[in-house]
């Protein structure tokens, strides 16, 4: 957004914008103990991991219901 | 040129008429009303073709005009103290959203208790919505300078909103001889309005007034910075074209006999009528006084006052507001950004009348002041 007024003049300017800025805590998942359960994709809100359990950190918000919803504790939230 | 005997409320209304607003968003109130009668008038006779909405309060006044100025059109809607408060929200969109609009604020004390009587403190109070404000000393100026306004606020290295401040019922309802320009005149001074930037185009599909997050949200206020500091020269220009096509010179500020005075009154509005008649009475019994007459006040004038108080001892600040707890509005950004010793003076709240006696008591408080903000016309020690 560069414009006068704040006025956006490009659509699709919402995936300009990085929410994971957000963020206070990171979620780290130790792929090791991983069991595919898939829980953490289907429990994110954004929508931010992928089917290989990567998570997009530039819209990750920090939430941290991917760490406990998942059954075997992969995943820890580490302050940025 | 037609010279007429009327009101500021009826000299604000012949400017709109000239500059043909497409929207008038309008809600009366005391003493705004009869501004929003005349255009009704104006619309309802055809001699103003402009969509005139009746809204059902002073915060849809706003937000209509608003609205309308997204639409890419010239707007205009009027309003006074209370309406004013109600306005605060969207006064800060409208600057936000880059709408050049023009509004006429009938400066009217604010409740409580409650006043319907002249005072500053309504528009004051708006001072950091991001509007530019012009408080104007008689119908004339309450005129020209919604023309001007127009000019100024839609420059493409402004737009921004302007608020033109005039006294209630001082000047709003006393009749008092008014040059109307002539249609051809203002056509060629204040040509159709082009948006450029901030307005809804169906060929050029864009949001408006969208959210942000932190990552953007500054530099639009940061922008608003720059357009009110590149507002100086626009309103540099515009005052010279409009001398140059209607023979009346304005500047950011005025000043009255202030070569060789000791002591510079400063003050903004209609009060500077009554301090002319005391400078003129002090200057002939050999006492050295002057005036200055603050009309931008938004973007602050620093230079030009800087520049006019340089050779006083002292100044007096005339506010007809008060930041309780620090003084006057004008006093305290004086202080801050003027080097002059200053005393700071707080009159005419709620219409109390401010006298010619009152003003040469300033003049001697600030001779010899004893303290740095001293309230006058009050009836007793209170």
């Amino acid at each position: 957004m560069d414009s006068i007024g704040g006025t956006v003049k490009n659509p699709g300017s919402t995936r300009n914008n990085k929410t994971g800025s957000w963020r206070t805590f990171k979620p780290l998942l130790d792929k090791d103990k991983c069991i595919e359960c898939d829980n953490c994709l289907l429990f994110c809100p954004e929508g931010c991991i992928n089917p290989d359990y990567d998570t997009d950190y530039d819209y990750c918000k920090g939430c941290g219901i991917c760490e406990v919803e998942c059954p075997v504790k992969a995943i820890k939230m580490e302050r940025e | 040129m037609v010279v007429k005997v009327i009101s500021a409320n009826y000299a604000v209304s012949h400017a709109v008429k000239l500059a043909k607003p497409q929207v008038i968003p309008v809600y009366p109130i005391t003493p705004q009303t009869s501004i929003s009668e005349y255009l009704a008038k104006f619309v309802a006779d055809g001699d103003l073709d402009s969509e005139y909405m009746l809204v059902e309060s002073e915060h849809s006044a706003i937000s209509a005009a608003v609205g309308a100025s997204g639409t890419g059109v010239r707007v205009f809607t009027a309003t006074a103290s209370q309406g004013l408060a109600l306005m605060n929200e969207i006064l800060f969109v409208a600057a936000g959203l880059r709408n050049p609009i023009v509004m006429a604020n009938t400066n009217r004390s604010l409740a409580a208790p409650l006043s319907i009587w002249n005072d500053h403190q309504d528009s004051i109070s708006q001072r950091d919505t991001g509007w530019m404000q012009i408080y104007v000393e008689n119908g004339q100026e309450a005129l020209d300078s919604i023309l001007r306004c127009y000019r100024i606020s839609e420059d493409h290295d402004v737009l921004l909103p302007s608020m033109v401040c005039l006294d209630g019922f001082i000047l709003t309802h006393t009749a008092e001889p008014v040059d109307i320009p002539s249609q051809k005149l203002v056509d060629s001074f204040l040509p159709d309005y082009q948006p450029q930037e901030s307005f809804l185009d169906p060929e050029n599909p864009r949001s408006l007034g969208t959210f942000t997050d932190p990552n953007y949200y500054m530099e639009a206020r940061y922008q608003m910075e720059v357009a009110m500091e590149k507002s100086k020269k626009v309103i540099e220009k515009v005052n010279q074209e409009f001398n140059e096509i209607f023979g009346r010179d304005y500047s950011f500020v005025e000043e009255y006999r202030c070569e060789g005075a000791e002591i510079i009154l400063i003050t903004m509005g209609s009060l500077c009528s009554t301090i002319r008649d005391v400078v003129d009475d002090m200057r002939g019994r050999g006492e050295k006084v002057g005036l200055l007459k603050v009309i931008n006040y938004r973007p602050f004038p620093k230079k030009e006052i800087t520049e006019a108080v340089k050779n006083a001892d002292r100044v007096a600040v005339l506010d007809k507001n008060i930041s309780f707890g620090m003084g006057g509005a004008l006093y305290t950004e004086i202080k801050a950004n003027i080097d002059v010793e200053s005393c700071g003076f707080i009159v005419g709240l709620g219409g109390r009348d401010i006298t010619p006696k009152h003003i040469e008591d300033i003049v001697n408080k600030t001779r010899n002041p004893t303290k740095e903000i001293t309230w006058i016309g009050l009836k007793e020690e209170v």
